[in-house]
């Protein structure tokens, strides 16, 4: 009987490794910021440089672009070690998938949602969006690119044995995020115009509880049908 | 106790047997039903006072979009039951139920503009249901484009069937979600008619071709699913026999 690792162990190296993935691969590590970047210019260039204008659409237009660049990031989440083999390794090593899945997606928050929010204050400068929506603005991605990545780790792993999965990945996936946007963007408005968000915050804490709870969960099921393929 | 009736349910070979001999029948009876309830509802039901003639569309509007929800739900709990038991029978219902499903979804949303013109003045609003419906529309495309992409068939069927249990689970945040997001931007003005408040004479109607849309839905469901299980199970002895003896039977 051989000795397996614990349950911490697992999960801690499981997130060395990616950490250190991530941050070997630094381009794919900046494309997520850069595309939300270029969004930030696309938008007054094509609607209209006015402050007021802009200052509408702000809250909107920086969570779709902060779902859109979390969309286009996620299909490499399985991918790289679905080809290498690694995913069945994990798969015969007799460790909880769960886990593996989880500390899996917290690296890939921390690499691209937590950046993103980061950066948001620069987008939300650039949108001319009012001073009362900043902090807002930052808990509301906070809580909420969390729970895109975790959703989103479902789709990447249904579409992980496909050649070409991004596209697909990104239509089952879209109406899923729907609840995450609208909640996520009314924290903001709700907050420059002057109202109470306490609500909505607790809303997307909910969400992101939830999706913690069972996104791992559908992903490692749906890894596992990946694999047997 | 005897379980094999309970292995019964998951063979397509069984189902087929049991099935096909009186689907067609049931066919019929639906697309009767049907024909009454639209002659009931489009001559025989009085006029609204408000809408006129162009509330008629309400026998083809409301089942539809009825059905295209529980549809949703017959196909995750079909997909559902093909993850825990195995079952090739209860995937084949899934794979079929997802098209008709959308185009369910797609008939109660087209007929829900055509309906809006005359009435709201507008083909499209963005109004909760007509938004939560066409979220439901996409997530049934989905369904539908995971299970094409797929070439090996057990994979494709599994996967759907994930997809469909996350759908499902989300379906009740969606609606909320999107039912809250309308009443914070708009005052309802616009609101569909509600049940409690239709005259009977135009109730019975609506009723019947709800149940006539059920049973439709079921005889599709059964008729697409003896289709495609004989085409999955072409490479079977029991679909080659079947054909083989009809060959025979019209040689000679």
């Amino acid at each position: 009987m051989i000795e397996l690792p614990g349950l911490g162990t697992v999960f801690g190296r499981t997130f060395q490794r990616e950490f250190i993935m991530g941050f070997r691969n630094r381009g794919d590590l900046a494309n997520p910021v850069i595309f939300f970047l270029c969004i930030a210019i696309f938008v007054p260039l094509g609607v209209s440089p006015d402050g007021k204008v802009l200052a509408v659409l702000a809250p909107g237009i920086i969570w779709i672009v902060a779902l859109l660049a979390t969309l286009l990031s996620l299909d490499r989440l399985f991918q790289s070690d679905f080809d290498d083999g690694c995913l069945q390794q994990v798969m015969v090593s007799g460790q909880p998938l769960y886990w593996i899945v989880m500390a899996k997606v917290l690296v890939h928050w921390l690499i691209t949602g937590l950046p993103l929010t980061l950066l948001s204050p620069v987008l939300g400068l650039m949108m001319s969006l009012p001073a009362e929506g900043y902090w807002p603005m930052l808990v509301s991605l906070l809580l909420g690119t969390g729970s895109l990545s975790l959703i989103g780790a479902i789709g990447a792993a249904l579409t992980v044995a496909l050649r070409r999965g991004g596209l697909l990945l990104s239509l089952i996936i879209m109406p899923l995020y729907v609840p995450v946007l609208i909640f996520g963007s009314a924290v903001i408005r709700n907050a420059i115009e002057g109202f109470a968000v306490g609500g909505q915050i607790a809303v997307l804490a909910a969400f992101l509880v939830l999706s913690l709870l069972l996104a791992p969960l559908a992903a490692a099921g749906a890894l596992r049908i990946g694999v047997q393929a | 106790m005897n379980w094999q009736w309970f292995y019964q349910l998951g063979s397509p070979k069984w189902f087929y047997q049991k099935t096909h001999y009186w689907q067609h029948w049931l066919g019929a009876f639906a697309l009767m039903m049907l024909v009454v309830g639209a002659i009931w509802g489009l001559a025989f039901t009085p006029m609204d006072y408000k809408q006129g003639n162009s509330f008629r569309i309400i026998y083809v509007h409301v089942p539809a979009s009825a059905v295209s929800l529980a549809g949703f739900y017959i196909m995750a709990l079909a997909g559902a039951a093909g993850l825990i038991w195995r079952v090739k029978l209860q995937y084949t219902v899934m794979s079929v139920a997802a098209p008709i499903g959308a185009i369910l979804t797609f008939l109660s949303l087209v007929t829900g503009a055509i309906w809006g013109k005359p009435t709201w003045g507008t083909y499209w609003q963005w109004d909760a249901r007509i938004t939560f419906t066409t979220v439901q529309f996409f997530l049934y495309l989905g369904i539908i484009a995971l299970q094409q992409a797929y070439r090996n068939q057990n994979t494709a069927d599994r996967a759907c069937a994930m997809l469909a249990l996350v759908g499902t689970v989300n379906i009740p945040i969606i609606y909320k979600s999107v039912d809250w997001w309308y009443t914070l931007h708009q005052p309802a003005t616009l609101k569909l008619t509600e049940k409690s408040s239709i005259a009977p004479e135009m109730a019975y109607p609506l009723i019947w071709m709800i149940l006539a849309y059920y049973i439709c839905y079921v005889w599709l469901l059964i008729s697409h699913t003896n289709a495609a299980s004989l085409r999955r199970e072409r490479k079977s002895s029991w679909v080659q026999a079947l054909f083989s003896d009809r060959n025979a039977t019209k040689v000679t």
